[in-house]
């Protein structure tokens, strides 16, 4: 099962600037072709979507399939105009929802 | 041509039994191919063409490890206006699913560039597709030599 997801924004900004969002979650990714011992599909249950929102406003977001890696890792920008809060949600296919947030100042 | 069978026809040919017999004993899914690929790419296209440039896909030219390869993908653009990239989606022609990731981008990105690591099944080419809020497109591919591969395949 997932753990608490791994995010990592920076502090402070200037206003207008550019920043990198690392984020990161534990999740066993299982892509719905491997086969058990038996010979039976394992059913896939993967994350298939993560969603970053600025302030309410939609940032970035990932559709993800069964060839993203286990514990799956997400590297992107954003643009910060004000200090605020990033929500950053991921939800799997059995609908479990894991959020995360973090504050950024204008400095 | 009576041409007698040599010993690479019959090795080959033993091989190619093998794998398939292997294959069919354990079920394995049918790997996409590069048609399927260009298929979903015309798709999501929509009538453009895909143009090259403005995109950058970045993938190591041999991945050790097929369970997770390291992968970004980074399209020029102001990201603002009309000059706006709305989404980037990844395919890879030798896996069982072709779809990898779809990236979608707004005007709070900043820049239209991720990173993320994906499962290759085997040596095959990676694509990316960029759609832009004008109605172009612009792709870019690269080979991965996959040493090891991901999926459980």
């Amino acid at each position: 099962m997932a753990n608490k997801p791994r995010v990592k924004v920076p502090k402070t900004a200037a206003a207008g600037e550019v920043i990198t969002i690392k984020t990161l979650i534990a999740h066993k990714m299982e892509s719905g072709v491997r086969r058990d011992s038996d010979g039976n599909v394992i059913p896939r249950m993967i994350i298939n979507r993560f969603a970053a929102e600025f302030n309410g406003q939609p940032v970035f977001e990932a559709d993800m399939h069964g060839a993203i890696s286990a514990n799956p890792y997400m590297e992107f920008s954003a643009k910060v105009e004000e200090s605020g809060t990033f929500q950053f949600t991921w939800v799997d296919d059995e609908g479990t929802v894991y959020t995360t947030d973090k504050k950024i100042t204008i400095a | 041509m009576n041409r007698s069978i040599n010993r690479r026809d019959a090795l080959a040919f033993g091989v190619g039994l093998t794998a398939s017999a292997f294959a069919l004993s354990l079920g394995l899914p049918a790997h996409a191919t590069a048609d399927d690929v260009n298929r979903r790419l015309m798709e999501l296209a929509g009538g453009s063409t895909p143009q090259t440039g403005r995109i950058r896909l970045n993938t190591p030219e041999i991945a050790e490890n097929g369970n997770t390869v390291p992968v970004s993908v980074e399209v020029d653009s102001a990201m603002s206006g009309d000059d706006m990239v709305r989404s980037v989606t990844l395919f890879a022609d030798g896996n069982p699913n072709p779809e990898v990731v779809t990236f979608h981008f707004t005007a709070l990105s900043g820049a239209a560039r991720a990173n993320t690591r994906m499962r290759l099944a085997k040596t095959q080419n990676v694509v990316a597709i960029a759609l832009m809020a004008d109605g172009s497109s612009f792709m870019d591919s690269k080979l991965v030599k996959v040493t090891i591969g991901g999926c459980g395949g």
